[in-house]
């Protein structure tokens, strides 16, 4: 199969502190595939080394065959890597439809307009003349996720989409996470929730401390109940 | 006070007022995106002044005079954005960086001035079209101010309209608030930032056109303006667009009806306004301050 993204042995820092440690791994095209680790494990620094928010010293980022590194944030946008952070960051003061727009920056078109967005997410249609801040926690990470679709990235990195949502919140997400995967869209996600992980993703690696511990298709996850009490236990 | 002073001091006082907006709200709005407190931006102004006086002297109109004012301010600022500002963003030391930098901008400007257009005061005079006044029963008011009444008020619609109606005024309101995540969707945003600045400074550029006839053209006019305009944006409250328009109107009001009241005291009406806005709302008249989200 085709690999969309190849993070080959790359090492990240923050000004002296040197957090990923040779990581590689590759992401082939239209499969779920979950990086799993602690708080503090570097999967956050690991997705914003992939779109050069945090551009890493060594190793490369290969997007669809062409290497990336040393492009800004905004080219990996337009080429179709997007990234739904874990802290949100909607636009609080703009209304949530202006939120959506903006999604649209990078230019490219597919199957998410406004029209599919608010079929899907009714909540953001009901909301969308108001401004996004006066949307409860879970709404706005409904919206987060569909401002980077409205992008129709090519790979959707979402990072820790689960956290503080509660178990309704959660079950609404998996749907939409299945029916992303569905229309043929590659998603490399974050997650400390294995439950999670292991009822939408194809494959899954173990981040610790900056390295990449452990690799797998779900199947053997499932089984490894060792290697979660070892990576992933609290 | 007799009607027409009144009405006559009202109108001087909103020319000043408008004036006084064109540059504050470049400064603001430079602030409220980029996080760039821009020291020299007065010496656009006068930068302004200068092109006006060099364009109206080859081309005898003021209106290229105030089209190159507006043009030239504008690359200026658009440039030392892209050779320098931009450098210094993002790092640790930035705050006290950009002290220095635009400080040193301002040091600079004034001695090129100098140096290109010697240090004695230049005029120019109204455009002929507008050089008369205007009677209304009483009370006559220049029509050259009322042009710039005018005018300024053209462009606070055309700020609005840009600001809250077109896409690059949603991505200026949201690179205000977090340009990393704008950038992450796709927005060129160093583009955006010498895009404001370009804008920014060509306001003030006009700004300094427009007012040359009613002051002079001379070395360190930005100084002046600088300090104005300063207290127009605490007032109004760092990076806000409207609440710059709003100070910018009280400042011009309180000077044009302070002169009149204590002529002695008048230049230090704007600093007790400012402090009195202070005491009671610490950031500005329109700082929001509401605890806004419900998670
Ligand atoms: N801006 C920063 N400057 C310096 N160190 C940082 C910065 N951000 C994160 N770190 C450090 O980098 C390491 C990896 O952090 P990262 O955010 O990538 O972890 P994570 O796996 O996403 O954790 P979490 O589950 O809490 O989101 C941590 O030790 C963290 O303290
Ligand atoms: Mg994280």
């Amino acid at each position: 199969m085709h690999e969309t993204l190849l993070v080959q042995n790359i090492h990240s820092y923050y000004g002296k502190s040197h957090i990923l440690f040779d990581v590689n791994f590759s992401v082939k095209k239209g499969e779920t595939f979950c990086l799993m680790g602690r708080n503090g494990a570097g999967k956050t620094t690991t997705f914003k080394s992939i779109v050069m928010l945090v551009p890493p010293k060594e190793g490369k980022v290969i997007f669809n065959g062409k290497e990336i590194n040393g492009l800004k944030p905004y080219h990996a946008a337009r080429l179709g890597i997007g990234l739904v952070p874990e802290d949100r960051r909607i636009f609080g003061d703009l209304t949530v439809k202006d939120n959506l727009l903006l999604g649209t920056s990078s230019g490219r078109h597919g199957y998410w307009n406004l029209e599919q967005i608010y079929e899907y997410f009714p909540i953001l249609l009901d909301y969308q003349d108001k401004p996004a801040g006066t949307m409860s926690g879970g709404e706005q990470q409904m919206l987060t996720i569909a401002r980077t679709l409205m992008g129709n990235p090519e790979i959707l990195l979402l990072d820790e989409p689960t956290e503080g949502l509660s178990p309704v919140m959660v079950k609404v997400l998996k749907d939409l996470v299945l029916k992303i995967k569905e229309l043929g869209t590659t998603i490399l996600l974050s997650e400390q929730n294995i439950k999670f992980c292991m009822a939408v993703a194809d494959r899954v690696v173990i981040i610790d401390k900056g390295h990449i511990v452990y690799q797998a298709d779900v199947a053997s996850f499932r089984q490894d109940d060792d290697v979660k009490k070892k990576y992933l236990a609290v | 006070m007799t009607f027409e002073i009144f009405i006559s001091q009202f109108f001087g006082g909103l020319s000043v007022a408008m004036l006084l907006f064109l540059v504050a709200s470049g400064l603001t709005l430079i602030f409220g995106v980029a996080k760039v407190f821009n020291f020299a931006h007065g010496s656009f102004y006068m930068l302004g002044a200068y092109f006006s006086y060099q364009a109206i002297s080859m081309f005898e109109n003021f209106w290229i005079g105030a089209v190159a004012a507006a043009l030239g301010a504008g690359l200026v600022g658009m440039l030392l954005e892209i050779c320098f500002i931009r450098r210094i963003a993002g790092r640790e030391e930035e705050g006290a960086f950009q002290i220095l930098l635009t400080y040193a901008f301002i040091l600079i400007l004034d001695d090129a001035v100098k140096y290109i257009w010697g240090p004695a005061y230049k005029t120019i005079s109204k455009p002929d079209s507008l050089a008369g006044s205007l009677d209304f029963g009483q009370v006559t008011i220049p029509t050259f101010n009322l042009f710039i009444i005018v005018l300024g008020l053209v462009i606070v619609v055309a700020a609005w309209y840009v600001l809250s109606r077109t896409k690059t005024g949603k991505i200026i309101q949201a690179a205000s608030t977090d340009t990393q995540m704008v950038g992450m969707l796709g927005v060129n945003v160093s583009l955006v930032m010498s895009l404001v600045f370009g804008v920014a400074t060509a306001m003030g550029g006009l700004a300094g056109a427009m007012a040359a006839p009613l002051r002079t053209v001379a070395p360190g006019s930005g100084v002046e303006v600088i300090i104005d305009s300063l207290i127009v944006v605490v007032i109004g409250g760092l990076g806000n667009f409207w609440g710059a328009l709003f100070a910018a109107l009280l400042i011009g009001e309180v000077n044009a009806f302070g002169i009149l009241w204590m002529p002695q005291w008048a230049s230090l009406l704007s600093f007790a306004v400012m402090i009195v806005v202070l005491i009671f709302k610490p950031k500005g008249l329109f700082s929001r301050e509401k605890g806004r989200k419900k998670i």
